[in-house]
């Protein structure tokens, strides 16, 4: 018998709430869709946040660089700047109240030919311009200083102390739990189908039936375009801006210590190397405009341009040690900057749409933004049970050993490793399907707490995850998928299998 | 508290028991074998075909069975083993720190340690496969352990990249389930399998190896719906207009093994660069005093016997090891020296004083070759030559050096391992 699990702060809404007006529908569960629902859980408002994924930061979200811009790229006088550099302010705060790791490590725009000097002048001018604080042209020397692997061509670069690397499944997830936490619904598995203005406010149909909401807040990713277009003649145009990336093994860690930009030249817009917050180097990305929303398809030609491009920057990046690549769509506007505000003709309907790069720096901001917006049109007040923190899924490897044994003595599950190559333990895996909007799936588990994520990728821990997903939901294992949908796994028992 | 061992022995797996037994059979009484599944016996659990033992035991067994003969004989002996032990460090003292539920996670000080953790399969994304990342791709490993200990089936219509041992075993195991293997693509001009396994398991049931082919699309957002291979040329790049494509529900990966290093690294472990396990001497220590190695955590072997041979051995040298028999820095320093179609050999040094009176050396090479001789020299003189009709990177092979004949070569400084057309 298959068991439905309500989380106690938390229900998955499913029926039953036609009659209900929500004040606030927030459409897409990814960064910017949690990050205006964590900001609005703060005033009296019922917040229904719709997902047409199993799970919340699947799309846009979850494959990124990973990295928050320090805001000096967007030209001034943009929204991207203005939300750019106010986001990254926010970061440290967020990061600490949510219990999630973020890193200043600060970037550096190289450029290799001496002639290119003025052009680092140029975006040190615009991003003191932004307000970005603590830029500097570093020359060669100063450079190997900090960062030794430096490629032999380089000659200069811009140093952005601010600039930081975050886990963006664990910003996405972290805001959507302390959402969640503070009386914000979550609709997962529900795609938005048809939006229209009735007299009782807006009528969203959905593929798990129509609900009416006072506020539209369209977070949609790739899809913004088509949510807008539905109701505002100020027609929006999303097209897909792919980039690949590489994934190198934690095994190089240490080994590119900024977030390194190529200055974009005449021959084109360069790569970036970085370290990720989990002490992985991520490569990436390139960019193909596609007109197929759901293609995160990557091509030999793109890992290949990726792996090449690196070596501008980095010398004898250790690229062989690849452990996975992978592909994720920029919603690029053809306006080019982003699309954020009330719409002027569709009255309680706000985009954040055309939330392409920096828009995981620019989320928090994006959040704070909106939700004043609707606060102070729908004149919501602040809702005193309010909580900003959250814990995360303890890390035990953060322990001393002395600390373990208790946690283990307490919770034996703690001691038992499930996946070896990032030593999560069976505790960590439980809690991550136990807690509020929790992972049903083995990217949802791997997402919240790297299982499958290391050099093995899955190899050896996914049936033993699969196990625990099945005892922890009740469900069969011909039931578990890899991230929801048509994902499944295993197609049935094998002939002398036990039925 | 810190608890004491003679000899701990870091898998339970082939490697593993075999040391363990030769170790207790050198009269070391105080050993500790870690494990971190369930049982004994390692990845021979989910080998459930025959074609194991023969070396050994003279006889065709399964992998179970195999492991069942080793097991029997560690119970017998009444050596010391914890399940579902993880172990998280090793320090070049020899402390070595692991976990379970049980006792928590605990500190060992271990006068010889034996790694024998085995390796891992280099998954998809090592491979740079392009194209979507779906469910329904398994490593050729995971779907057997899917198929054979949790009873369940990955997919039914089938494509394998890659013609490892796992991959062939896996193709007739999935034909034999009722799925349709559409075909093996192998990347090189040569498999990496065993000979015996291409005929009995793709042959046999009339499953197509396409040489010089690979896996140039994968097609499928949520689960694998197709696959696209094409052919390769002589740099192993795909030649455009060889495209076919197979539509599938599942593709699995056999594209070679990886020793699982990660704990020899923390310790200090001195690492090759071609087989990516430790760099060992005759008596199968690395370059960390007191650490051993032997199996696949070594070098990928080809058959178990030869894991329990090269594992008997390191457990004998731990023992010695323990009882300070073994001299410290046995003085001379031989190196061994691959080239002309030897990839490496282990060891890779040689001490002529502490070796034994035979002593084997094995090796792979990287391509295939007909009627080739297998040679050695010492220095620049032949004293090997060894005629072979098939030498291929499938299979590993070995020559016997003897202690007198070294003896007999004071000045020697280097053993060259050569493959020779003439």
């Amino acid at each position: 018998m298959k068991i439905k699990l309500l989380t106690p702060n938390c229900s998955l809404l499913t029926f039953g709430r036609k009659n209900k007006v929500f004040d606030v529908m927030i459409i897409g569960a990814g960064v910017i869709g949690c990050a205006v629902a964590r900001e609005l859980s703060k005033y009296n408002a019922s917040v229904m946040v719709v997902e047409k994924n199993e799970d919340v930061c699947a799309g846009t979200s979850k494959a990124n660089s990973a990295i928050i811009h320090s805001g000096y790229d967007a030209k001034s006088g943009t929204l991207k700047a203005k939300f750019n550099v106010r986001g990254n302010e926010m970061m440290d705060a967020l990061c600490r109240d949510l219990d999630i790791p973020f890193k200043r490590i600060g970037s550096l725009t190289i450029c290799t030919d001496e002639a290119d000097i003025p052009a680092l002048e140029e975006l040190k001018a615009r991003g003191e311009k932004n307000g970005v604080p603590g830029l500097k042209i570093l020359d060669r020397d100063e450079l190997l200083e900090i960062e030794p692997h430096i490629a032999d061509g380089v000659v200069a670069a811009l140093l952005a102390p601010t600039a930081g690397i975050i886990c963006p499944f664990k910003l996405t997830i972290a805001l959507a739990e302390n959402a969640c936490e503070n009386g914000v619904e979550f609709m997962l598995n529900t795609k938005v189908t048809n939006i229209e203005k009735t007299d009782e406010g807006w009528k969203v149909t959905t593929t798990k039936g129509a609900y009416l909401t006072k506020a539209i807040v369209n977070a949609a990713g790739v899809y913004a375009d088509e949510m807008n277009n539905m109701v505002s003649d100020q027609k929006l145009t999303i097209i897909p801006r792919r980039g690949d990336y590489i994934l190198l093994d934690r095994a190089v860690d240490g080994y590119v210590r900024h977030t390194v930009f190529q200055l974009p030249t005449a021959l084109g817009k360069g790569v970036l190397v970085t370290p990720t917050v989990h002490g992985n180097t991520i490569v990436g990305p390139t960019a193909f405009d596609i007109d197929d929303k759901e293609s995160t398809a990557t091509t030999a030609q793109a890992i290949a341009e990726v792996t090449e491009k690196s070596a501008i920057s980095i010398k004898a990046l250790p690229t062989r040690q690849v452990i996975t690549s992978f592909a994720g769509l920029r919603a690029r506007e053809v306006g080019k900057d982003f699309v954020i505000g009330e719409a002027e003709d569709a009255e309680g309907f706000f985009n954040c749409a055309g939330i392409q790069s920096p828009g995981l720096s620019s989320a928090p901001a994006i959040g704070e933004y909106i939700a004043g917006l609707i606060r102070e049109k729908y004149a919501l007040s602040e809702k005193e049970t309010f909580v900003a923190t959250r814990k995360d899924i303890p890390d035990p490897s953060k322990l001393s050993l002395e600390e373990r044994n208790e946690l283990i003595k307490k919770e034996p599950a703690y001691g038992t490793i499930i996946c070896r190559c990032e030593s999560v333990t069976e505790g960590e895996i439980l809690d991550a399907i136990r807690r509020p909007l929790g992972a049903r799936s083995l990217d949802g588990v791997k997402r919240r707490v790297r299982a499958g994520m290391g050099r093995c990728q899955g190899g050896f821990c996914s049936p033993k995850v699969m196990d625990i997903l099945v005892r922890e939901l009740g469900l069969s294992m011909e039931e578990i998928t890899k991230s929801g949908g048509d994902s499944t796994i295993v197609i049935g028992r094998t002939k002398d299998g036990d039925e | 508290m810190m608890i004491q061992y003679d000899i701990v022995i870091v898998g339970g797996g082939p490697a593993g028991l075999a040391a363990a037994v030769a170790a207790k059979e050198s009269g070391c009484d105080s050993i500790l074998i870690l494990e971190r599944d369930n049982e004994l016996g390692g990845i021979l659990n989910q080998c459930i075909h025959n074609g194991f033992g023969l070396h050994t035991f003279k006889e065709e067994l399964t992998g179970p069975e195999y492991a069942d003969r080793f097991i029997r004989q560690v119970t017998d002996l009444q050596i010391e083993y914890k399940l579902n032990t993880m172990v998280m460090d090793i320090s070049p003292e020899r402390v070595v720190t692991a976990m379970n539920r049980d006792d928590g996670m605990f500190l060992i000080e271990a006068k010889a340690v034996i790694l024998a953790m085995g390796c891992r399969e280099r998954p998809r994304g090592a491979l740079n496969i392009p194209g979507y990342r779906p469910a329904g791709i398994f490593s050729a490993g995971t779907a057997q352990r899917l198929v054979n200990i949790e009873g369940y089936m990955p997919g039914k219509e089938v494509v394998i990249l890659g013609s490892g041992d796992i991959g062939l075993i896996m193709a007739r195991r999935m034909t034999l389930e009722g799925a349709k293997v559409k075909l093996v693509a192998e990347l090189m001009p040569y498999s990496g399998g065993l000979k015996r396994n291409i005929v009995q398991c793709l042959d046999d049931f009339d499953i197509p190896l396409k040489l010089s082919h690979t896996v140039v699309d994968i097609e499928g957002k949520e689960h694998i719906t197709a696959v696209t291979i094409a052919q390769v040329d002589e740099n192993r790049r795909p030649i455009k207009g060889t495209e076919e494509r197979y539509t599938c529900d599942c593709l699995l990966l056999s594209c070679g093994l990886i020793p699982e290093n990660e704990l020899s690294t923390s310790a200090g472990v001195e690492l090759s660069r071609v087989t990516g396990g430790p760099v060992v001497n005759e008596s199968l220590e690395t370059n960390i005093k007191g650490v051993f190695a032997c199996g696949n955590v070594l070098h990928v072997h080809d058959l178990v016997d030869y894991v329990s041979e090269e594992a008997k051995k390191a457990g004998q040298t731990a023992a010695k090891f323990v009882r300070g028999e073994i001299a410290e820095n046995g003085g001379k320093v031989i190196t061994l020296h691959a080239e002309s179609g030897v990839r490496y050999t282990v060891p890779a040094t040689l001490d002529p004083e502490r070796m034994d009176d035979l002593l084997t050396v094995r090796f792979r090479v990287g391509d295939v070759y007909k009627d080739a001789f297998v040679s050695v020299y010492f220095d620049n003189e032949r004293v090997q030559h060894k005629k072979k009709r098939i030498i291929a990177p499938g299979e590993m092979e070995q020559v016997i050096l003897q202690k007198k004949q070294l003896a007999s070569c004071p000045d020697l400084k280097t053993i060259t391992l050569k493959i020779e057309a003439q």
